[in-house]
């Protein structure tokens, strides 16, 4: 019998610990001598009081929402994919490979290939601690985190001494031919007297990845690979009594996972930057385990932690633009965020099973 | 931290209205952040002495995100500050793309040199000429015929200094073995003094007896070390010498630190242009003080001054790695 009502365990329990950390963040703030309030009025004008706010917020969203994804995934098959920062690197680089090498003649076209390519690097670049894990045993912690460097590696040697114009002094490739530009917010949502998300990263990528959440949610609990991905990560000797194997399993889900990572690069190298930079990925593949944590694995979850990451990244771009509260405070308050609603879920979560039970008890 | 304490307005729409009649500075940092003991920590002294020096005050944020760039850039451009000045060859592409939209406010850039836009000052500086110079005085110090040079990040800035640097050892000493390593592919490569301790451990176990750190906040290990094992070191960027006197032989001298000040102190109307600080211009240079008197020799010190000479005249030139992306001394 269920301890708790659905309805706790998916929004009270977050909103609390949400609290929790606003409260400490708040009490760090004021001791460094600024105030708490205003800190938190800049971060919410700067962030979604405006479209130009909603624009930077949902741009990083995006990338989160692509991450948070590809841990959730490995999460149901109870594989700890912490290598979305090296996958989403690899992304990067077949996003560019393919941006750069063909004349498209049109972004819709080059989005279709460049979707394509960052699923397959991504992929690729997930392969081997999969078939390390499924295979010789290897964790795949320790070989994710180990292909994190590897990538990094990779794209510092393919920038620099491969991929670079000649003659440039940035580690970085060329721009992107205008044809392959994706249409940002601004081009599509701006009328002739009312320009919107002016400046604003964000673009088309937002809406591949609420379709990504709905296709990782049909394939979770609408197809029978998804019930096997989670009979392997409830039970594997129950999975494999029931004739599911885990080689397959693990090999299957972590390269959906991989895709998953590898498909921010859409975002962020051909949405964004319109060109391939060494430090494109920027930790989003870390904050996607917080997101995925955060959202109980659940798309729909992972989409309004990802929110709440963008609200955070923007938020605090603003209190550093704005104020004198230093840049690792911004870091302290995301931390806060991180281990509220990932490590410390217990420290919440049983009061308030306590709780309800003894609701329950009185009300009988 | 005193410079701007006051909150700028209740939300960041107050002060966009508030900022245009102010017209006060603005510094960018990259994303080493401001206190990186290397690059971005001199734009931080620079911009500081011009605060103490006239009382001013400037707007100021440290990178987190590439995203950032640009947002930045037109966050404070929109706020009216003026001039505003931004670190690294990383904010190239996002001042192309932003500079033209706000033609009357004046950007800065420091270590990038090939853009074109009127209301831009470039400063860049000729490393390789001032790595030259210290890699001349590494090769007449070492006894064993093996200097080191250990980099931070693996990006063609570093290997510029790097090249420069062996070119100098071998105008001295044709036969001598430069032995080079980087710290590492990610940014963190900038701060790992752990990382740069082991490296020259490994380059004295080579043989190196004098080793150049261009490497940031990782250069702390490498000289720290050095002066454990009982080898000499050079410093980079700022002056160094003073870290362990008598056994850091000198330091390549970057002056951003001027380039800032100079900025802030020019103001709205700071000159426009393309602006290489080299040797001449004392942009780079070797620093000599009490602290290294002892182990430069009147050779040595004649040397570097004939060869600065020299390259000032035109009459020695030192290779720049950026020409054809190789470098003719060394091999990375």
């Amino acid at each position: 019998m269920e301890k708790m009502p659905k309805w706790a365990d998916v929004v009270l329990i977050p909103l609390i610990s949400l609290l929790l950390a606003t409260i400490l963040s708040a009490i760090v703030i004021l001791a460094i001598g600024e105030d708490p309030i205003e800190a938190v009025n800049l971060m919410v004008t700067g962030a979604l009081g405006s479209t130009y706010g909603w624009g930077y917020t949902l741009y990083y969203a995006t990338n989160f929402i692509f991450t948070g994804l590809a841990v959730a995934v490995a999460f149901h098959a109870r594989l700890f994919n912490i290598g979305g920062e090296g996958q989403a690197m690899l992304g990067g680089l077949g996003v560019a490979i393919v941006c750069l090498s063909v004349p498209w003649p049109h972004w819709t076209i080059a989005l279709l290939a460049a979707c394509g390519a960052s699923m397959l690097f991504g992929a690729a670049w997930a392969a081997i601690p999969a078939y390390l894990q499924a295979k010789r045993g290897s964790h795949i912690v320790i070989t994710t985190i180990m292909f994190n460097f590897i990538a990094a590696a990779l794209l510092n040697y393919m920038l620099v001494n491969v991929m670079k114009p000649s003659g440039s002094q940035d580690p970085a490739t060329a721009r992107f031919p205008e044809a392959v530009h994706l249409p940002s917010f601004q081009s599509l949502f701006s009328t002739a007297d009312n320009v919107v998300f002016r400046g604003a990263p964000v673009n088309i990528t937002f809406f591949i990845a609420i379709l990504a959440c709905f296709a990782v949610w049909a394939l979770i609990w609408r197809t029978r690979l998804g019930y096997e991905i989670r009979a392997y990560g409830f039970s594997e000797t129950g999975a494999v009594y029931a004739g599911i194997s885990p080689v397959r399993i693990t090999i299957i889900a972590m390269l959906i996972s991989g895709a998953l990572a590898g498909m921010m690069a859409i975002n962020n190298v051909m949405g964004e930057a319109e060109r391939l930079v060494l430090n494109s990925t920027e930790n989003a593949g870390f904050i996607g385990i917080a997101v995925a944590l955060m959202g109980r694995s659940h798309p729909f979850g992972v989409f309004l932690a990802a929110l709440l990451f963008g609200f955070l990244y923007q938020g605090g771009a603003e209190l550093a633009l704005w104020t004198q509260i230093p840049r690792d405070l911004i870091v302290i308050v995301q931390g806060l965020v991180i281990l509220f609603t990932g490590a410390l879920d217990n420290m919440v979560r049983a009061p308030l099973e306590k709780l309800f039970i003894s609701l329950r008890k009185e009300a009988k | 931290m005193t410079l701007m304490k006051s909150l700028m307005g209740a939300a960041a729409a107050v002060a966009l209205t508030a900022g245009a009649a102010m017209a006060e500075p603005a510094l960018i940092f990259d994303l080493g952040g401001k206190f990186d003991k290397s690059f971005n920590e001199a734009a931080h002294n620079g911009a500081s002495r011009w605060a103490e020096e006239t009382g001013g005050t400037y707007r100021e944020i440290e990178m987190q995100s590439e995203a950032q760039r640009e947002q930045a850039l037109r966050r404070f451009a929109e706020a009216g500050s003026n001039p505003i000045i931004t670190m690294g060859f990383g904010m190239a592409d996002p001042l192309a793309a932003v500079a033209a939209d706000y033609p009357d406010t004046t950007f800065v850039v420091v270590d990038v040199t090939w853009l074109d836009a009127p209301n831009l000052r470039q400063v860049g500086f000729a490393e390789h000429e001032g790595s030259y110079l210290v890699g001349m005085m590494a090769a007449m110090a070492s006894k064993t015929g093996t200097v080191g040079f250990i980099g931070g990040m693996d990006v063609p800035l570093i290997r510029h200094f790097g090249c420069g640097y062996a070119q100098g050892a071998k105008a001295v000493n044709p036969d001598i073995n430069v032995v080079a390593n980087m710290t590492g592919t990610t940014p963190a490569a900038w701060n790992d003094p752990v990382k740069g301790s082991e490296l020259t451990k490994a380059q004295i176990s080579q043989g190196a007896d004098v080793v150049y750190a261009a490497a940031g906040g990782t250069g702390v290990g490498v000289l720290q070390t050095a002066a454990d094992e009982g080898i000499l070191s050079i410093g980079v960027d700022s002056n160094q010498n003073h870290l362990h006197p008598g056994q850091v032989l000198t330091s390549m001298l970057k002056r951003v630190d001027v380039a800032v000040y100079d900025a802030m102190s020019a103001g709205d109307d700071v000159e426009t242009g393309v602006f290489v600080m080299g040797l001449a211009q004392d942009g780079v240079g070797v620093a000599m003080d009490e602290n290294n008197a002892e182990l430069v020799t009147d050779d040595m010190k004649a040397a570097v001054d004939k060869a600065r000479q020299d390259i000032i005249d035109g009459n020695v030139k030192v290779v720049s790695y950026y020409e054809n992306d190789s470098c003719p001394a060394l091999q990375f």
